[in-house]
């Protein structure tokens, strides 16, 4: 009984929970709504994967009013697989957050911290269910607004202009996403994912759907922080409180890549997004320049949370090239890039949030010494730095892998170069932490080792990183079944 | 498939065994810390161990198994898969016998030199060794590269062991050419390789042939040449003088035998099994790497003549020697296989020899010099000894090993009139008598010019033990390199 509704659950929990933390008090007890939420949509997002894994897609009738007339909940591989890894990092970033927060949030606006985050990951669970289109925008406005209160949190007043710069920016990419939306419905008649798809050919040659997809593509572009449109997502991630970085950089701008991988391919269809329409040609070189200019700035910066933002975009370019490859191969590697993604750079910012915790800063100059001072967090970093880079028995090897071979089977060695360049320079700019952590003496009072409570959380994702690299059935076949799905339907 | 019992073990048990012992003696070195003699038991239990197993493995071979062991699917159709075969059985062979006999020596070196992070050093080392056992038994190209790195990256800490900006200068260029290389080029060549055959098995006769047109594979070989860095072939070598850095150990079993010759070993099984011999006969590229082979060859003898430094020098000489094994896989002849896979031995034996002796003199004396010897053999005549058979087999001059791999390298040679592979032999015989020989007269038949700053004798004695063990193993080996040939003359039977 209660498994057919399974999927609207995993929205609504959070959702009730977030007025709950809110009118509580302290910082246990937000804490524990916080958890308890965050446990149970984890709980629910496993179920449903495997749910969808077991006997195909689910199709949940919102309000019971049937689609295309109501709102559908329609799950497949794919987001089943993305909401797996909003609910499993929103969960570790709660069980991370208790310790974290106590140093950077007062106790004041704790209760409102957790709702905020709460309803940041409603937000970003629903953009994952829905398949309807205006519910797309609808949860992306959740999330964004209370991304832009979780961000404007952080200790350092500059957080406050970040949290602005981002307001604009992304309530420009919303805006032109409601305006494509808009077009879609003047043209289609409908607001159903599936739907649309199908009618989406009568009038495939209109300028009308043209400009739709354009204003569309560009709007989700500007949230997933594509080259050059990513200027808003360096000093977002700099400023705010380490868990929200965490949070938000293994999955805001992932659900993005998400949503554009979706409407490409279900609701404008494969043969409009690259036939009609040279995607392609934009979507490629965009992302090339960008994965080797931002990580060649990533090497100059000297505060390594922003380090780890510049990376950040440069890893959003290898996705991002994955779906303009237009192939099967390139778009698995694109959707287990999102996966692995999101495990490494949340790992990596938790170690960080560990020695931001201890240090109260993140640049390189403070994490010297650390190696020795805080053993298991800076084991923890290089983990996850090897994991970026792409060393085999990690996550990013196994991404790498596809994503090159993509490249290979179309022949295009330019990028096959650029996406090794990339590789290299993320030694490069990880490598200058090592050094730091373990060759340069510590300066000033000597450190203890972070709390369990910051560890834990962050030994969790590193062991995932090992885990997925090595046994990917789960992570490989649930991006396979979803590219079957995907593009068996064109 | 045959089951052959062998101490009550099968190679599918004893393969991921020799994985794991080494990781589980690394654990245990590192829980032992505390206590140094029980952390070095620890090290020699966990090297006569490997070495057990290693053994078991060769029991196994030799009784006709070919016996695989699947231990992870990493991609749907690839797998993480170790497998009986005899060049991966002798270079584990070679390692894991010549760990026992380092780690002796390691112990005098680090307590007589004092070190600091011992522990690490230990349990490093450990599983530097388990990444070189996995190499060895590697049945595709996938599992080669993963162990390839594991090496790579458990082998950085050893490199930079001083932690001082040298040895910090050394590991950056010791990690950035290895990765470089291996992501560089390594990657999407096995990627490329992959893409064009559907698999990365390592199959007798090679998977290529019929998949991919000559230009391709010429592409492709010379990405796998220049991207396994570890083979140090110019203009990718120089990470070993950089290397150089570490404690003398680490240059002598790791820097002369299991890194290095990880290196070597990936292009020759590269070589028989994915490109097979027939078809590289026809790729055009590959006398163009022949000839880069040679100019390394010789190159890396004129550098080491203008050497100092004693490490240094051997660093050098290691290149150029290691590029006989390359040049000899590339040969394409049966008999500078066996050549190949007989020098991947010979040169492990002479120069470990060579590094001990080294090692050995720098703990006794403080000497790094080659200008500083004057007349040391008076002093440490078993160190100096053993430095000299070392040389006369680099060299390659009988009775010692090296002389019998030059002789079947150069016989490989003859079977196709090859007289540029021919003329760089002799070439660079000349030149490594040309730089062996003036440290060996030094030694024996100069005087002191000035006393020593303290009056030294031998090095502790577990360092000359081992030193002597490694040099009796030079001219043993010279008699009894039967089974080595019998068991590669096996691969090349079957490859044809």
């Amino acid at each position: 009984m209660i498994h057919q509704h399974v999927s609207i659950l995993l929205v609504v929990i959070p959702l009730l929970a977030a007025p709950l933390a809110a009118m509580t008090t302290g910082r246990r007890i937000p804490w524990i709504v916080a958890l308890l939420a965050t446990a149970t949509a984890l709980g629910l997002a496993a179920w449903q994967a495997w749910l969808v894994m077991e006997s195909g897609p689910i199709s949940y009738a919102l309000g019971g009013w049937t689609p295309p007339w109501g709102i559908e909940y329609r799950i497949d591989a794919l987001n089943a697989f993305v909401a797996l890894l909003v609910a499993g990092i929103g969960f570790l970033s709660v069980l991370y957050a208790y310790t974290s927060i106590s140093s950077e949030i007062e106790t004041r606006k704790t209760p409102l911290f957790y709702t905020a985050f709460l309803l940041c990951m409603t937000g970003l669970l629903g953009i994952t269910q829905t398949g309807d289109v205006f519910n797309v925008f609808v949860f992306l406005e959740i999330s964004s607004l209370s991304a832009y209160a979780l961000i404007s949190l952080g200790r350092d007043r500059r957080s406050l202009t970040a949290a602005f710069t981002y307001l604009i920016m992304g309530t420009i990419g919303a805006t032109f996403l409601l305006i494509g939306i808009g077009l879609v419905y003047a043209m289609t008649g409908t607001l159903n994912m599936a739907d649309i798809l199908l009618r989406i050919p009568e009038v495939a040659e209109s300028r009308t759907i043209h400009t739709a997809f354009a204003f569309i593509v560009i709007g989700i572009c500007l949230k997933l922080a594509l080259f050059p449109l990513h200027l808003w997502l360096p000093n977002a991630y700099t400023y705010a409180p380490s868990v929200v970085t965490v949070f938000l950089a293994s999955t805001a701008t992932k659900v993005a890549v998400y949503t554009l991988v979706r409407f490409m391919h279900s609701v404008f269809g494969y043969q409009f997004s690259f036939e009609n329409i040279p995607t392609s040609w934009l979507l490629v070189p965009l992302a090339t320049i960008g994965l080797l200019s931002t990580s060649m700035v990533a090497i100059g910066q000297r505060d390594v949370k922003r380090m780890l933002a510049y990376s950040s975009v440069a890893q959003i370019g290898y996705m991002v090239l994955g779906i303009g490859m237009a192939t099967g191969t390139g778009l698995v590697a694109a959707i287990l890039h999102v996966f692995n993604h999101g495990l490494m750079k949340g790992a990596l910012f938790m170690a960080l949030g560990a020695v931001a915790y201890r240090m109260g800063s993140t640049s390189i100059e403070s994490m010297r010494g650390l190696g020795r001072q805080m053993p298991l967090t800076m084991a923890a970093f290089v983990v996850g730095g090897l994991s970026l880079i792409g060393v085999p028995l990690t996550v990013g090897f196994i991404s790498k892998w596809y994503l090159i071979l993509a490249a290979v089977d179309l022949g295009w060695w330019p990028v096959v170069a650029a996406i090794v360049i990339g590789s290299l320079l993320a030694v490069i700019y990880i490598w200058r932490v090592v050094e730091a952590a373990y060759f340069q003496d510590a300066n000033g009072e000597p450190v203890r080792e972070a709390p369990l409570s910051l560890l834990a959380p962050t030994w969790i994702l590193i062991i995932t990183n090992i885990w997925f690299g090595i046994d990917t059935r789960l992570t490989v076949g649930m991006a396979e079944r979803a590219v079957q799905l995907l593009t068996g339907a064109n | 498939m045959t089951t052959g019992m062998t101490l009550g073990m099968t190679a599918e048990t004893a393969m991921p065994l020799a994985l794991l012992v080494p990781l589980i003696g690394a654990l245990l070195i590192g829980l032992t810390g505390r206590w140094p003699n029980l952390r070095e038991t620890v090290t020699l239990v966990t090297a006569i161990s490997l070495f057990g197993i290693v053994i078991t493995v060769l029991a196994n071979l030799l009784e006709g198994g070919t016996q695989e062991v699947t231990l992870a699917t990493l991609l749907p159709g690839l797998d993480i898969t170790l497998h009986v075969e005899p060049l991966g059985v002798l270079f584990a062979m070679i390692a894991s016998g010549l760990w026992i006999v380092t780690s002796v020596y390691s112990i005098g070196y680090m307590r007589g030199n004092k070190e600091q992070h011992q522990t690490r050093f230990y349990a490093c080392f450990a599983i530097a060794l388990a990444g070189a056992m996995g190499v060895a038994f590697a049945a595709n190209l996938l599992t080669l590269f993963v162990f390839y790195e594991v090496l790579t990256l458990s082998t950085y800490p050893l490199v930079t062991h001083k932690g001082n900006d040298d040895a910090k200068a050394g590991g950056r260029v010791y990690l950035g050419i290895l990765l470089a290389t291996s992501i560089g080029l390594f990657l999407p060549a096995m990627i490329w390789i992959y893409a064009a055959t559907g698999t990365l098995d390592f199959t007798p006769g090679g998977i290529l042939e019929g998949n991919v047109t000559q230009m391709t594979a010429a592409l492709m070989l010379m990405m796998i040449v220049l991207g396994v860095g570890k083979a140090a072939v110019m203009p990718v070598h120089r990470w070993l003088p950089a290397a150089m850095v570490a404690p003398t150990p680490v240059s002598a079993l790791l820097h002369a035998v299991a890194v290095v010759k990880a290196g070597v070993f990936s292009i020759t099984k590269i070589v028989i099994y994915i490109f097979g011999l027939d078809m590289l006969a026809g790729v055009p590229a590959e006398q163009l790497l022949v000839y880069l082979a040679g100019f390394t060859v010789v190159t890396a003898s004129v550098i080491a003549l203008r050497q100092t430094n004693i490490k240094r020098m051997l660093a050098y000489s290691t290149i150029s020697q290691l590029s006989y094994i390359v040049l000899a896989a590339l040969v394409l002849t049966p008999l500078a296989e066996i050549g190949a896979a007989v020098h991947i031995v010979a040169h492990a034996f002479g120069k470990i020899t060579l590094f001990f002796a080294a090692g050995a003199i720098y703990v006794a004396a403080k000497k790094t010099d080659i200008t500083q010897l004057d007349g040391i053999a008076k002093r440490m005549p078993w160190t100096m000894t053993a430095f000299a058979i070392g040389a006369l087999s680099m060299i390659g001059v009988p009775p010692t090993g090296g002389f019998v791999s030059k002789w079947y390298i150069i016989a490989g040679a003859f079977q196709i009139d090859n007289y540029f592979v021919l003329g760089v032999l002799i070439l660079s015989t000349g030149l490594n008598a040309a730089y062996f020989l003036p440290v060996v007269y030094r030694a024996f038949f100069r005087e002191e010019t000035q006393p020593p700053a303290k009056d030294h004798g031998e090095a502790p004695w577990p360092m000359v033990a081992a030193l002597t063990t490694t040099a009796t193993l030079v001219l043993l080996f010279f008699v009894f390199n039967g089974p080595v040939v019998a068991l590669e003359q096996g691969i090349i039977g079957a490859g044809r």
